[in-house]
């Protein structure tokens, strides 16, 4: 069964044909995104077809989700919070907002919340070093900034999702 | 006030549109160059102006167009926009607000250098941004200014981005290269250099984006004003990143030779609660401590200036340092980037960024005693000219210069 192949098979198209055709396993990185659409991680199955699809070998996908930070192999919350505290950020207060946003979720560092809906982690500097306390969200779709944030507006956010979640 | 060359979108609203960018002058450059000059006409206007590579390393950008191998085709272009340097944030202000100016210089070089595909290479984090840039590509296809057969010419251009996946090692060529090939990124071995052996094992220039986005207007206004903004060493404008302990942290357009001081107290605003400033770092992370005294403050910021004071400006991002916290804390920062972003190709770096870690973890924790800073130190001189790519020699440079220049914050964090 190729599950992405066959759903996502216009947007697979059009990435390959941005690279030379003997060139196809340029395309592997933005197949892996596609992968993470449907579960927020990456499979076994969607390595083994990412590799048939890109004539690569599973092992050598294997080694790109262990090797980019925003690959990931197991399912952690749906949303995960990537907060920057890298030096820049962190002498903007951003360990302390870190620090208190787990405070308020009732988790550690690193953790995912029991609902299974939010995990948040600190992560390197993330190019908006001006708008600390800042944030990345990512998720199966996509990343999205959140900057100049305070623990309040952030567990609004949250607040949002979970609305979101019950629709 | 001069006109502002890079962050021209604080100057004319809506500069990211096209009809607006347009109005402005956009895209006359790039039909100027198609139509009636020569590629090596090209190159030579660049090389007169005196424009070094932004990307940190300075390289003059005319210079390494002309390196290109004419005997091995075809040349491709790419865009370096991985910015991920701590305290560096100008590409993409720059690509989000003036994305126009910024492909229009991607395809001058590419013309300069007879490719017909260019890359634009994003960090993953930029997925929104990327999408963007999608955008504004597909509208220059419609407009007619990307596609075949430009202005009615043989020649023809398409650009593609390529988003990364979160790995500060990509930002470096040879391992953006190797990523875009679909590999994990590890640097290569060099020589050879990109523009023999790039992309594909083709030729390839590999520019910084805030270099590519200063094209456009040296060829409308020619190599010898560029040539005038800036100092004798280097030549024209920078987007300067200011951030840390600064009242307001963000980027300011300057000429090189702008001081330290007009920088952080001018247009920085000076430091939070007017605490006094301690330490300057001139090119994010990857950089020397600078002790922040009279001398170092009114130092002119451009390469060679900034030497002097034992230390490089890099992509010059200055990341402010006050009295609120120690330096032993500040390397348990960078120290703790690096360790987490080694490629893990050579041993020293890898190995060394990782004991580094634990011993600055130990003495920023008060578990130290003296010898400790010393095998610090002598861990870092180790990892010395070892190591493959400049990662390595980055991961050193706060910690050697930390150690030497504020041996008071740790014999205080040994101490206790
Ligand atoms: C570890 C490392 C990270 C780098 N990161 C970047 C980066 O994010 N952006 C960039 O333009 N150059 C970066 N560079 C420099 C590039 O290798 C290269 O010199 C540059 O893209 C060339 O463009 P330029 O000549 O226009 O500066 C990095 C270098 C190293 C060693
Ligand atoms: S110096 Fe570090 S980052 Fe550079 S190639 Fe070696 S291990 Fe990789
Ligand atoms: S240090 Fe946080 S975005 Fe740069």
């Amino acid at each position: 069964m190729n599950k992405i192949a066959e759903k996502y098979s216009g947007d697979i198209e059009k990435i390959i044909a941005k690279y030379p055709p003997e060139q196809k396993r340029s395309a592997v990185m933005s197949l892996l995104y596609i992968a993470q659409r449907e579960d927020g991680y990456v499979t076994k199955h969607d390595i083994n077809e990412i590799a048939e699809i890109l004539e690569m070998t599973p092992t050598e996908v294997v080694a790109l989700v262990g090797f980019y930070t925003l690959y990931h192999d197991k399912q952690d919350g749906k949303y995960r919070i990537q907060v920057c505290n890298d030096l820049p950020c962190a002498l903007r207060g951003a360990d302390e907002f870190l620090e208190n946003l787990c405070e308020n979720l009732g988790i550690q560092v690193g953790d995912t919340t029991e609902d299974g809906l939010v995990s948040v982690e600190g992560v390197m500097c993330l190019a908006a070093c001006d708008k600390a306390p800042m944030f990345q969200v990512q998720t199966g779709d996509g990343l999205k900034y959140h900057e100049e944030m305070t623990v309040e507006n952030t567990m609004e956010l949250i607040e949002s999702w979970k609305k979101e979640e019950k629709k | 006030m001069t006109e502002l060359v890079l962050l021209r979108h604080r100057e004319i609203p809506k500069i990211n549109q096209l009809d607006v960018y347009k109005k402005n002058g956009g895209f006359e450059a790039f039909e100027k160059v198609v139509t009636s000059m020569k590629p090596d006409e090209v190159t030579e206007i660049v090389k007169t102006s005196g424009l070094r590579g932004r990307g940190g390393a300075g390289f003059p950008t005319g210079v390494k167009w002309s390196f290109m191998d004419n005997n091995n085709w075809p040349h491709y272009v790419v865009a370096n926009a991985d910015e991920s340097e701590p305290g560096t944030f100008k590409d993409r202000e720059i690509m989000e607000s003036n994305p126009f100016q910024f492909l229009e210089g991607v395809a001058i070089a590419s013309y300069a250098v007879g490719a017909t595909e260019a890359y634009v290479y994003c960090r993953g984090e930029f997925w929104e941004l990327t999408h963007v840039l999608d955008e504004k590509i597909a509208e220059l296809e419609e407009a007619g200014l990307l596609g075949d057969n430009l202005f009615g010419t043989e020649y023809s251009l398409r650009i593609y981005t390529h988003l990364g996946a979160g790995a500060y090692i990509c930002g470096e060529e040879t391992a953006l290269l190797e990523s875009m090939e679909g590999k994990r990124g590890q640097p290569r071995l060099r020589p050879p250099f990109p523009p023999s052996y790039g992309l594909y094992g083709k030729p390839t220039v590999v520019n910084n984006v805030e270099t590519l986005t200063n094209v456009p207007l040296i060829i409308t206004k020619g190599g010898e004003w560029y040539k005038s903004l800036g100092t004798e060493d280097t030549a024209g404008v920078k987007v300067f990143s200011l951030s840390g302990r600064v009242k307001k942290p963000g980027n300011y357009e300057l000429p090189f030779g702008t001081s330290f001081r007009e920088l952080i107290f001018e247009h920085g605003g000076g430091i939070i609660d007017d605490r006094p400033v301690r330490a300057i770092m001139a090119a994010g992370a990857s950089s020397a401590l600078i002790v922040a005294e009279d001398k170092a403050l009114d130092t002119p910021m451009d390469y060679a200036s900034v030497r002097e004071l034992k230390a490089d400006l890099g992509s010059a991002s200055i990341i402010v340092i006050d009295d609120t916290v120690s330096i032993d804390w500040v390397l348990k920062k960078t120290i703790h980037f690096f360790e987490h972003e080694s490629c893990g190709k050579c041993t020293p770096c890898r190995e060394g960024n990782y004991w580094m870690n634990h011993i600055i973890e130990r003495i920023h924790g008060g578990d130290a005693t003296h010898d400790d800073v010393e095998l610090l130190d002598s861990v870092a001189k180790q990892i010395e000219n070892k190591c493959l790519c400049a990662l390595g020699e980055f991961s050193i440079q706060a910690v050697m210069t930390g150690i030497e220049r504020f041996p008071q914050d740790f014999e205080i964090a040994v101490k206790n």
